[in-house]
């Protein structure tokens, strides 16, 4: 049986070749490759990958067209609900939705589910170049969309496929959201996301850039405009440590740092205008995607040593799989059990140092994780002259602000019903970070496909 | 795209720009500023709105020329267009009947002053303006401020217009000879605090405007972060306007400092490859 060949290991960048560009560390799957390790899937009768699936694409079926080098059958049953796959493909924790689900990582590895979906996603990009097929059903009706993000992008396209006139708005200059200030090109190239984009544009998406809905216009200003409006306007409020010295130059929020070097392209300073410091030693704090993003970004930004500071232990870092594994490659420095007390400052106000406290892990704390605890005379100073806090968003406030009625909880997220993404507001949904908090780009996903149906219905029927 | 219709050399290194951005131009509040961009490599600059012609679309943006991106500006034509203009941002400043307000206005600073005079005197106040500058080539909008005040100050550094000396002075006359009931400072951070220190003594309710570094001005980088208070706030979604009482300017001043290093081995480059480019065409 096929099943037993061993996982097809993607071919990659070298470490020493990789921290010295910014392209894409994955090189992808030749089409035999892909054909090889499709045929590792058993086609289960009862595909458990697909419940570990937050948008439940199609697994098997897409994997069995691969098998048979049927790349264009594959790419159809994944679009069907799956709107972005060559994101999702690179940016999805694999190993905690359909992959750990997968029958062969009992005794074995997963079938490569994610680099699968990215194979035939670029396939048809670079290779096929499929029409696209927008709906020759039109209707009257006006959807806005606020944000640009996963899940923004998501409602857009469904419905925009349904025939609903829908039009996108967007804070920033470039639509996107997450996919082009916050993740870098080396694991989203940014040319995918601009194609993602104009596709939707194809279908006939608008979007209004450089326009934050809230200040000049409420919400109740965008319904009194539109059939229907969703709001998917992400985790975009960094937060601090609250710790003294983080009002110093060269510490950054990791929005910041990001932002600075993938939307502004601060890497390719001073051809763009944006700068961003080039740190010799560099913290970061956290032990998530983002965390893991700033301090590879670092490395290549040409910096000497990079530590990425976490207080808790390997275990129970958040990040995926993956970026770890690519991270420790990298040479990016480990040190776990630590957590930050003051950051030092020169007479400059510029950073110099950080004081760290070593840490124990304790009792598991209410996230279920075990909680960490100070140990006591163990603390130390690190000389860095950059650190990048990468501990987590808050909900932007700005839209809640405009609208009293619409429900928050006390974190400020907008509360919406799990299954319709229906908020307090009649005609108003949404989904995303700005309702569960930072997650991931395909839970986001999720809640724009449930979003997007419940809103077809209400369009159709009116009842809410 | 955003389509420039005129930009001028006010002053030997201030310019002027109208450029349509209808949006803004319909909502835009005094105190309120855009992100611009100037092209696609260009950076995110927080520029204060001086003035609005909503029935044109158009805005009025006056800036200082001090580095690449302002320098870029500056060379831009009219027929032209910014990459970007996004807005209006930040709460607008409240603008009500206090009574006299002194509104103080330090260089580049008393750009987004005058749209705040303005809106204070068609609220019904008394409003007594101080503008301030290093010379006479720094001095912007002594005409229109004139216009829309009861009483005007005006002081350089080096006396080449008005009385030779600080803002602070014309202020403690004021202060000592009348009753204020609120000082908008926007200026230069040493402006700003000395006036911040001068009213507190006075027991003068102060408005600052701040001029943080931001990328997005959206309250998602939390560059623009200051000290307000016991509390970190941003610039961009919590003011640009804040108690000046409350403000730590060393910090804000500090902060302000990050990227002098790579602004001025940008503009230099700017500036060579601007000669080069001059050099090509025979200038």
């Amino acid at each position: 049986m096929a099943s037993k060949a061993p996982r097809h290991k993607m071919p990659e960048q070298s470490p020493e070749e990789r921290v010295k560009n910014f392209n894409e560390v994955p090189l992808g799957y030749s089409p035999e490759m892909a054909i090889a390790e499709a045929q590792r899937c058993l086609q289960c009768k009862k595909p458990l990958c697909v419940e570990g699936c937050p948008v439940n694409v199609s697994i098997p079926e897409f994997i069995k067209e691969v098998a048979d080098g049927n790349f264009l059958k594959a790419i159809e049953i994944i679009k069907d609900t799956n709107s972005l796959p060559a994101v999702c493909g690179r940016v999805c924790p694999q190993e905690n939705q359909c992959e750990s689900k997968c029958l062969l990582g009992i005794k074995g590895e997963p079938v490569a589910i994610g680099k699968l979906e990215g194979f035939v996603a670029d396939y048809e990009r670079e290779v096929l170049h499929l029409p696209l097929v927008s709906s020759n059903k039109k209707t009257d009706k006006k959807v806005a969309v606020i944000g640009s993000g996963p899940a923004g992008l998501t409602v857009a396209g469904e419905l925009a496929k349904l025939g609903y006139s829908v039009t996108v708005f967007e804070a920033l200059h470039l639509a996107g959201g997450v996919l082009v200030y916050g993740i870098p090109e080396f694991r989203l190239p940014k040319k995918i996301v601009s194609y993602e984009i104009e596709c939707l544009r194809q279908l006939g998406v608008e979007f209004v850039l450089n326009t934050v809905i809230g200040l000049s216009e409420s919400l109740s200003d965008i319904k009194a405009r539109y059939d229907a409006v969703f709001i998917g306007t992400g985790a975009g409020l960094p937060s601090f440590m609250n710790i003294p010295g983080e009002d110093l130059q060269g510490v950054y929020s990791a929005n910041e740092y990001l932002t600075r070097v993938n939307l502004m392209k601060g890497y390719l300073f001073p051809e763009y205008d944006t700068p961003v410091i080039k740190g010799k030693r560099v913290a970061v704090f956290g032990g998530g995607n983002v965390a893991m993003d700033s301090a590879r970004t670092a490395i290549r930004l040409g910096s000497k040593e990079v530590h990425l500071v976490y207080r808790r232990s390997l275990d129970e870092m958040p990040a995926r799989k993956e970026e770890i594994h690519h991270a420790q490659e990298e040479g990016i420095i480990f040190d776990i059990l630590t957590n930050p007390l003051r950051f030092i400052g020169d007479n400059s106000g510029r950073l110099c140092g950080v004081e760290c406290i070593k840490m124990e892990l304790g009792e598991p704390d209410e996230s279920g994780r075990a909680r960490p605890i100070p140990k006591r005379g163990s603390e130390f100073i690190m000389d860095i002259d950059v650190a990048i806090i990468a501990i987590g968003n808050g909900s932007n406030p700005i839209l809640q602000k405009s609208a009293p009625d619409l429900q928050c909880n006390k974190w400020g997220n907008i509360i919406a019903d799990k299954q319709s993404m229906k908020t307090s507001v009649e005609g108003v949904f949404a989904g995303g970070d700005i309702v569960t908090g930072a997650a991931t780009v395909i839970e986001a996903m999720g809640a724009g496909r449930k979003a997007a149906r419940s809103m077809a219905e209400y369009l159709e029927t009116g009842k809410w | 795209m955003y389509r420039i219709i005129s930009n001028e050399i006010i002053k030997p290194s201030i310019g002027r720009m109208v450029v349509e951005a209808p949006y803004v131009a319909e909502h835009r509040k005094a105190g309120q500023f855009v992100m611009i961009m100037v092209d696609e490599k260009g950076e995110r600059l927080p520029l204060t709105i001086a003035d609005s012609t909503p029935e044109h679309g158009t805005i009025t943006l006056i800036y200082q020329i001090v580095g690449t991106t302002t320098a870029k500006l500056s060379s831009m034509k009219s027929g032209d267009c910014l990459f970007a203009v996004a807005g209006p941002l930040g709460h607008p400043t409240e603008i009500k009947n206090y009574g006299t307000v002194v509104c103080a206005g330090g260089g580049i600073g008393i750009a987004p002053l005058f749209p705040i005079a303005k809106a204070m005197k068609a609220s019904g106040n008394r409003v007594i303006n101080i503008l301030g500058a290093r010379n006479s080539d720094l001095l912007i909008l002594e005409e229109e401020l004139r216009a829309v005040g009861d009483k005007i100050f005006i002081c350089t550094d080096d006396g080449s217009r008005g009385e030779k000396g600080l803002i602070t002075q014309p202020l403690t006359g004021i202060l000592k000879e009348e009753r204020v009931d609120l000082v908008v400072a926007v200026g230069p951070v040493p402006m700003m605090k000395a006036v911040s220190e001068l009213t507190k003594e006075y027991n003068v309710k102060t408005f600052v405007s701040l001029n943080s570094i931001m990328i997005d001005g959206t309250g998602m980088c939390g560059g623009c972060r200051v000290i307000v208070g016991d509390e970190l706030k941003f610039t961009c979604v919590d003011g640009p306007e804040f108690d000046g009482h409350l403000v730590d300017f060393e910090s804000l001043g500090k902060r302000l400092k990050t990227y002098q290093k790579e602004e001025t081995e940008s503009f230099e480059q700017y500036k060579h490859k601007c000669k080069l480019e001059g050099a090509f065409n025979g200038k």
